[in-house]
């Protein structure tokens, strides 16, 4: 079964269409890389998936469970779609940490705050709170960061900002970890080591839907490579497809620009 | 050099009054602030409406009308004395006075820090599952207090000389106890240098305010 089904999403802003009619699906252990220029919906189509935007049309399903359905309302209540938002992981081009809590502090911040939500937490409180400490530290060694647990973002790089910022979605262990130009805001040496660790979550058999302008990277983590363009998705396959054997001139159009340059 | 004593005496209880009106005021006015902050932010029309309304005619007069007219409206206009008489009755018309008056500054400075805490802050808590309570007093707050300290701590030290403004109803603070040995008390009268020793008083309690908000703005320090 498909761990994500997404139906014939779309969003309009103010009269522009940015989403028209996006339909997709996904198997557990899938790396999607979603390309396209600017503009062309790319951001917005995983802000839906994370709730932050609501699609004005469409069906998003998670494990065969329709998380999101436009037509229903009672799914569009803000008090329901929080715990469906712990099924996506999303991880910002700002990184967008939280400035006052260290490095570890930021990825135990929400895991404390939902365990404080079990019917147990009071009698267990310091079991769990080692708990989540263990994961955390555990997480942040994982992403390289052993020796930068207690330092504030301010005293990080970007590249070290941005690692921190996966490790923080991953300690909610999402069922699809969403990455939003990951890189964008790292200068190239640092996007070498952002770009090495979310290779190591696909070697792991992370789900993961990554949206870049890493074209080499785009095919080389990818297990499917969707190309967007003015809201729809316009071409779709393997990377060998869409990169070598590309379809559509509009793809091949965009594409040789990465490659002249 | 006799008269000192005296003078002193009773500018040191002038200036117990001034003190309680200032911490009264700040008491009152930084959770009130917060009040009108969220009002004002409200996506209900009504009540934004409201609280800018409010914001508008306390900020546009000034504090010493909104003195005389919270005290003196009630038993003038509508015979009804609510303050009661006396030295109580005067400070508690002026502790609402500063209070609602400064609330409304506050609320400002307040607005301005939470507008200023990145979308990109309640967006990445959204999407950990937080809920919005969780995310502003876990994530915006301790930003949000860091950006209004410097501005907050100007409005404080001017709070501290606006409680003088409470002469004009005769309110008991350290002006009033200074001009008091010009018309004439305890013996001294005619004298006019009590007034003036007065600031000294204010500077030195500014002084040391001043040392305090500059170490709460350096704790702040170790995040950016």
């Amino acid at each position: 079964m498909a761990i994500l089904e997404v139906e014939h999403v779309s969003k309009t802003f103010d009269k522009t269409e940015v989403l028209k009619d996006i339909s997709f699906s996904l198997e557990k252990g899938d790396v999607v890389s979603i390309i396209g220029s600017s503009g062309s919906g790319k951001t917005t189509f995983l802000r839906c998936l994370n709730f932050l935007e609501h699609p004005d049309t469409g069906v998003i399903r998670v494990n065969g469970e329709t998380l999101f359905d436009a037509a229903d309302p009672q799914t569009r209540q803000e008090s329901e779609i929080r715990k469906k938002r712990l099924h996506f992981g999303l991880v910002f081009q700002s990184f967008n940490l939280f400035p006052q809590y260290t490095a570890l502090g930021n990825v135990m911040l929400a895991k404390e705050l939902l365990a404080k939500e079990q019917p147990d937490y009071k009698a267990r409180k310091k079991e769990i709170h080692a708990e989540i400490e263990e994961e955390a530290k555990g997480l942040l060694t994982q992403m390289g960061l052993a020796d930068r647990m207690n330092n504030y973002p301010h005293q990080l790089s970007g590249g070290q900002c941005q690692r921190v910022a996966i490790a923080r979605a991953l300690a909610l262990k999402p069922d699809i970890l969403c990455f939003d130009e990951p890189t964008s805001a790292l200068d190239p040496e640092l996007t070498g080591e952002v770009l090495k660790v979310i290779k190591e979550l696909a070697d792991q058999k992370t789900t993961m839907i990554i949206v870049t302008h890493e074209m080499a990277f785009a095919r080389d983590v990818a297990s499917q490579v969707i190309f967007m363009d003015d809201g729809r998705i316009l071409e779709k396959g393997t990377p060998a497809e869409v990169f070598e054997h590309t379809k559509e001139e509009r793809t091949r159009q965009f594409l040789s620009r990465f490659t002249q340059g | 050099m006799a008269q000192m004593p005296i003078v002193i005496g009773a500018l040191n209880s002038g200036f117990l009054q001034t003190l309680r009106l200032f911490f009264i005021t700040l008491i009152g006015a930084v959770p009130l602030g917060l009040l009108i902050a969220f009002g004002s932010m409200s996506k209900f029309r009504p009540l934004s409406m409201l609280s800018k309304f409010i914001v508008w005619i306390i900020r546009g007069t000034p504090l010493m009308i909104q003195l005389l007219i919270i005290f003196y409206f009630p038993g003038l206009v509508l015979h009804k004395q609510i303050w009661g008489g006396g030295e109580t009755g005067r400070f508690l018309a002026a502790s609402i006075s500063f209070i609602i008056n400064y609330a409304c500054y506050f609320s400002e400075i307040y607005r301005g820090g939470i507008q200023s805490v990145p979308v990109g802050q309640e967006e990445a808590g959204l999407v950990l599952g937080m809920t919005k309570t969780q995310i502003f007093f876990k994530v915006k707050l301790m930003q949000m207090i860091k950006r209004i300290v410097p501005p907050m701590s100007n409005e404080i030290i001017t709070l501290v000389k606006d409680t003088s403004l409470a002469r004009i109803i005769a309110l008991q603070e350290i002006i009033w106890a200074g001009q008091a040995f010009m018309k004439g008390s305890q013996g001294i009268a005619g004298e006019i240098w009590p007034l003036f020793f007065t600031a000294v008083y204010y500077l030195i309690f500014n002084g040391v305010l001043t040392v305090l908000l500059e170490r709460l703005e350096r704790k702040l320090d170790y995040f950016r």
